[in-house]
């Protein structure tokens, strides 16, 4: 258990910055997430934290400690892959005793981590088997354990729940938080699914061309995105954003809602919209809406109830509010947020 | 009507069972003539009386032509040196494929050239290896010997003198390593081919994950990469120490055999005694002595390679 500190890391890969200045500091048994689409950076960033890559510049400090220029194997970090890596010719036993076995722990202590390791992720009755016959679900647990079963200073997460099944993945979601909360280990969880970055994080960076967009906890995120990237990139679906006297409004989809005929628009932004298409999502409606009266087309997306959406016809056009305490002011130049937002 | 009759009626491409028969029925005829009857030639030929002279098959003789190559004071230095060999080159093979391929399966400046060197043996015609080798280890203007003398190991008062040369070809353990040596440079560019496309396959984070968990260089060579090669090594050792037992080029180009019967190997025996000697029915014979060894080394790597696979 330990703190991360990253100072200026940049990596420059032939004239190109993957990773281009991240300051990032977390605190002793966080949970941090990175969180940004494909090509943002964030493997390499976590590679660098990890030492599989050699930053082109910036320190990384782990419990206080510089390791920037330290190998992996003397960093103390546990890492799970997105393919859970584990040795496909070594049994569940060896690869979990496998990092203690490296780092020459004695037989006594290694019995008694692994069935520590193996009780606290419930895979006693797979020990004696290979790789190769494990499920998904099996394996990132032995992945899991092998990470679990050395006291690392810190977790390194790449995903490690994508190769899952999708009803297998929620409750593994909620497993390796739970995990998490009972071993304490500071960890780095690096995906591109804004529901497992919102779900576990206790924080989120987002990430964008080698940059940190924001950083802040997951409501923070939601709710007051600093800028038109974060506020186009999280929700699903995400903001709606529309260029309206020289500002970028924002305001999310299940804050736009049809205005009921007998109340007066007092403090609302309105909106005329023609509704295009009713989309059913179980618990919800997605309402496609076509904006009238400005000169170009601006599409538009309201998620409204059951009841809601009862009252909608496609084709016909409605007033739609959002309550003005649920707007965000973005800059169109450097879409930046430029009001501070109700708090 | 005709159109009828036409539709109703099956064509070859049809019958997938006779068609089948048909489209292998070359690679029978071609296996049955090419390795099915010489070989049962062969086991004919060692229990007659067949020689050069007089090459009919018809005097059966048993197993005599066997029991008397037994017998002969060549034959037990023939297989213990065409064990030594074949195992000599078997591991040396190994050993370097596995280096040579972890050398490889990196990127760095100039590997091009690296792997044309590395390849170049093999494309190499057996007459012009066998003038380079003739003259790298001849008795008199080995650049060898010449190395070792200006390195003051060779020549008078040094600890391989008194002598200015070693005479590779004309000693029985420094001949049989320059065989050894020679088999070794022919045929690593197989096996380092064979062995990088399994290390080519292994997943990279396979790698990554055991530098995170703290294995060092040799803890991952011998625990992660050379468990997972094993299949293909067995493959690679497989083709080596078939080729190797069975080549005759090597040892007839370089030391003959000699001195006396100090160099000789299976193969080149064989010959000299049914071709060059005349005695087909008894050089048939040490050559089929050869065949339950390959046939036990062949049946047993891939029962090896198949295990370690389905692992």
């Amino acid at each position: 258990m330990a703190t991360l500190e990253l100072r200026g890391l940049k990596k420059k890969y032939g004239g190109i910055y993957a990773v281009n200045g991240i300051d990032i500091a977390i605190k002793e048994g966080e949970f941090l997430a990175i969180l940004g689409p494909s090509g943002c950076g964030k493997s390499t960033t976590m590679r660098m934290i990890a030492g599989l890559e050699q930053p082109s510049a910036g320190e990384v400090l782990i419990g206080g400690k510089p390791v920037t220029h330290l190998p992996p194997r003397e960093r103390n970090v546990s890492m799970v892959f997105q393919s859970y890596a584990l040795y496909p010719h070594m049994t569940v036993t060896e690869n979990i005793l496998f990092p203690l076995k490296a780092r020459d722990v004695p037989k006594a202590e290694r019995e008694t981590k692994l069935k520590w390791a193996a009780g606290m992720l419930g895979i006693e009755p797979l020990l004696q088997r290979k790789p190769a016959r494990l499920s998904g679900g099996e394996k990132q647990k032995v992945a899991l354990a092998r990470a679990l079963v050395r006291d690392p200073a810190l977790f390194i997460f790449d995903e490690p729940l994508s190769s899952l099944d999708a009803q297998v993945r929620t409750m593994a979601r909620s497993e390796l938080r739970l995990l998490h909360d009972r071993t304490g280990v500071t960890t780095v969880y690096v995906t591109h699914d804004q529901i497992e970055a919102l779900g576990m994080g206790d924080r989120i960076a987002i990430m964008q061309r080698g940059q940190v967009r924001q950083l802040g906890t997951p409501k923070e995120l939601y709710d007051n995105p600093a800028d038109t990237f974060v506020a186009g990139f999280l929700g699903s679906p995400p903001m709606n954003l529309l260029e309206r006297g020289g500002r970028i409004v924002g305001f999310r989809p299940e804050h736009l809602l049809p205005a009921l005929p007998e109340t007066a628009a007092n403090d609302a932004f309105a909106l005329q919209v023609r509704v295009q298409r009713l989309e059913f999502l179980g618990a919800d409606w997605l309402i496609y809406g076509q904006l009238e009266g400005g000169g170009q087309e601006e599409k538009i997306l309201s998620k409204v109830s059951p009841s809601v959406a009862g009252t909608l016809r496609e084709g016909e056009l409605r007033e739609f509010r959002v309550a003005r305490a649920h707007l965000r002011l973005f800059d169109p130049a450097t879409g930046l947020r430029v009001d501070d937002g109700p708090h | 009507m005709a159109r009828t009759e036409q539709t109703a009626r099956a064509s070859l491409g049809d019958r997938e069972g006779l068609l089948g028969t048909l489209m292998i029925a070359p690679a029978f005829v071609y296996i049955a003539a090419l390795v099915g009857i010489p070989f049962f030639l062969a086991i004919a030929l060692s229990m007659s009386s067949a020689t050069i002279g007089d090459p009919s098959i018809h005097g059966f003789v048993g197993l005599s032509n066997f029991v008397h190559a037994i017998h002969e004071s060549a034959f037990p230095l023939a297989l213990r040196n065409s064990i030594i060999v074949t195992f000599g080159t078997l591991i040396l093979t190994l050993v370097l494929a596995t280096a040579e391929s972890e050398l490889l399966v990196h990127d760095f400046r100039g590997k091009w050239l690296l792997q044309i060197l590395l390849i170049l043996p093999w494309a190499m015609p057996v007459s012009l290896a066998s003038v380079d080798w003739l003259w790298l280890l001849d008795s008199e203007f080995s650049p060898v010997d010449w190395l070792l003398r200006q390195m003051h190991l060779l020549g008078p008062g040094t600890v391989w003198g008194p002598a200015n040369h070693l005479y590779f070809y004309g000693k029985e353990w420094l001949g049989l390593g320059a065989v050894t040596v020679i088999n070794v440079w022919r045929l690593l560019p197989l096996a380092t081919i064979i062995v990088l496309a399994g290390r080519t396959a292994i997943s990279h984070e396979i790698f990554e994950q055991a530098q995170v968990d703290g294995a060092g260089f040799f803890r991952t060579l011998f625990r992660i990469t050379i468990p997972a090669l094993l299949p293909l090594l067995v493959v690679a050792g497989m083709f080596t120490a078939l080729i190797v037992f069975g080549d005759m080029a090597v040892v007839a180009l370089t030391t003959r055999g000699g001195p006396g019967y100090a160099t000789q190997l299976l193969p080149y025996w064989a010959y000299l005694k049914g071709i060059e000697g005349g005695a087909l029915a008894e050089g048939a014979a040490v050559a089929l002595f050869m065949f339950p060894i390959l046939l036990a080394g062949a049946i047993l790597a891939l029962r090896m390679a198949y295990r370690a696979e389905s692992n």
